[in-house]
């Protein structure tokens, strides 16, 4: 293979088949742990930690999988990752990681990973399957870290604790925005976020699946 | 499926040939993934492990300095002069200091998984879910001026599937909250786990802990009225998250109860402090 496809492999995760905004899937994580940007950054760093080693380990493996229990071997290795991870953030970063409580063990359930496993790295070699697990994270990071920032900086005013736009109650002039710091609100910047890219993408956007009946629609 | 071939050759080469179905195949990498995985989980969590003690001691030093601080005048100076924090052996059942043990050497979470050092609580005592409690406690007593301005007492108990850890602050009188504070617990985030909520916790402190002989301290039901009856002794409830607020309430009961401090808190009372 050439640099080529490890570029395309790179890049095509970030906005063209975003695992987020595109396939939709590890939303759950999204809405949970993007209140503030500093709980979404070590998200993002552990998503993408587990995303590519699981990714790499895993199409290592691919010869000699045996198909009968693939999927045992393949969240055995997930698990194990998630496991380390765990336990590297309880060592360094230990404040942030009692924030993010479960949502790091959940990182197994995250169906992002075993999504690239199954269908990116059970099929191809090393390289492209490292390259292919560096960028869904990077692509399910970029879209965190967005939707952290709005919550955190319209929520609390500020930014990675500091103050970005000074709030009323402390002689500013910033109202916050309460209701995003409630998991809903990520709910509706990821919704515009998926808006906006499939205005700048039209090729993204599905076609519906039911035809609303045309008397129906005469007679609204 | 590509598979290579390397017809005789070692018994290496031959288990790689062999067809990826072949259950031989399948036990044996099943075999290898788990320990390859487990060596990585096992190592990482031995090599990491002094560095989270200490993560979780200086948790536990932070949730204690922050009773202190929500002492009533307990300004920065008092804090910077690092009031004396006097940390006592208390024979939980006598309510006696017990002299024998050194309070700096004293494991009290270790004692109360030993069979030696701890009781069986019966089972109708046991409305914080511990099972067995040590023999002997901890307290740390704060004096100012040789009054007793604060002590702080460990307490546990079951949340809603897991244990809450943390430290009750009574003023020197023994029926006024200083501060409640968890330094470890599991509960859901968002909502059992608002036990760490700033706001929630700053509620405690002036509450009352009996009412004419009678254990009224606890997390109410909703929200509590200001200076209605039960906001004497009562914090709000926490929403969606019942069962914490409960197990907070036992805990707090079972400790301050016949079989935790109380006990010990009466014989303060009588010697004044």
């Amino acid at each position: 293979m050439n640099d080529n496809g490890m570029t395309k492999a790179l890049i095509t995760p970030l906005v063209g088949a975003n695992p987020i905004t595109v396939q939709i899937l590890g939303i759950c994580s999204a809405l949970a742990i993007t209140k503030t940007l500093a709980t979404a950054l070590i998200m993002s760093a552990a998503v993408i930690a587990v995303l590519t080693l699981s990714n790499s380990f895993i199409s290592a493996i691919r010869h000699h999988m045996p198909r009968n229990v693939r999927l045992i071997i393949q969240i055995t290795i997930i698990c194990s990752l998630v496991i380390v991870v765990d336990q590297v953030l309880q060592a360094f970063a230990y404040g942030l990681a009692k924030q993010l409580s479960v949502f790091v063990g959940l990182i197994v359930t995250n169906c992002i990973i075993l999504a690239r496993a199954e269908s990116f790295a059970m099929n191809n070699p090393v390289h492209l399957s490292t390259m292919d697990g560096l960028g869904n994270g990077l692509g399910y990071s970029w879209v965190l870290i967005v939707v952290g920032s709005i919550r955190e900086l319209l929520g609390t005013g500020k930014l990675l604790g500091l103050v970005v736009l000074p709030t009323a109650s402390q002689q500013g002039w910033f109202e916050p925005l309460a209701i995003l710091l409630l998991p809903p609100s990520a709910f509706f910047i990821i919704g515009f976020l998926i808006w906006a890219i499939r205005s700048w993408h039209p090729a993204q956007v599905e076609t519906s699946e039911f035809q609303t009946r045309p008397e129906l629609e005469a007679g609204e | 499926m590509a598979r290579d071939d390397h017809s005789g050759g070692s018994w290496w080469s031959r288990f790689r040939a062999l067809p990826n179905d072949d259950p031989i195949k399948t036990m044996a990498m099943t075999v290898a993934v788990a320990f390859v995985g487990s060596v990585l989980v096992a190592s990482s969590a031995i090599l990491l492990k002094p560095l989270q003690i200490a993560n979780k001691e200086a948790e536990r030093r932070k949730h204690f300095d922050e009773i202190i601080r929500q002492l009533p005048g307990a300004d920065d100076v008092l804090i910077a002069d690092r009031i004396q924090v006097e940390a006592r052996v208390v024979d939980l059942e006598s309510g006696e200091y017990a002299v024998s043990i050194d309070p700096t050497r004293y494991d009290q979470r270790r004692a109360a998984k030993d069979p030696a050092r701890s009781v069986k609580i019966p089972e109708k005592h046991d409305i914080a879910g511990l099972r067995n409690r040590e023999r002997f406690a901890i307290v740390y007593l704060i004096r100012q001026a040789e009054q007793l301005r604060l002590m702080i007492l460990p307490v546990r108990g079951r949340g809603f599937g897991s244990m809450l850890h943390g430290y009750l602050g009574l003023a020197g009188d023994g029926n006024t909250v200083v501060g409640l504070s968890f330094y470890e617990h599991g509960e859901t985030p968002g909502l059992g786990s608002l036990i760490d909520a700033p706001g929630w916790k700053m509620q405690w402190r002036g509450k009352k802990v009996w009412d004419a002989g009678v254990l009224k301290l606890g997390v109410g039901s909703g929200r509590i009225e200001p200076g209605s009856e039960e906001a004497r002794y009562q914090v709000d409830g926490l929403t969606g998250a019942t069962w914490t607020g409960r197990g907070v309430t036992n805990l707090l009961h079972y400790w301050l109860g016949e079989h935790g401090f109380a006990p010990y808190l009466r014989k303060l009372r009588r010697q004044g402090g």
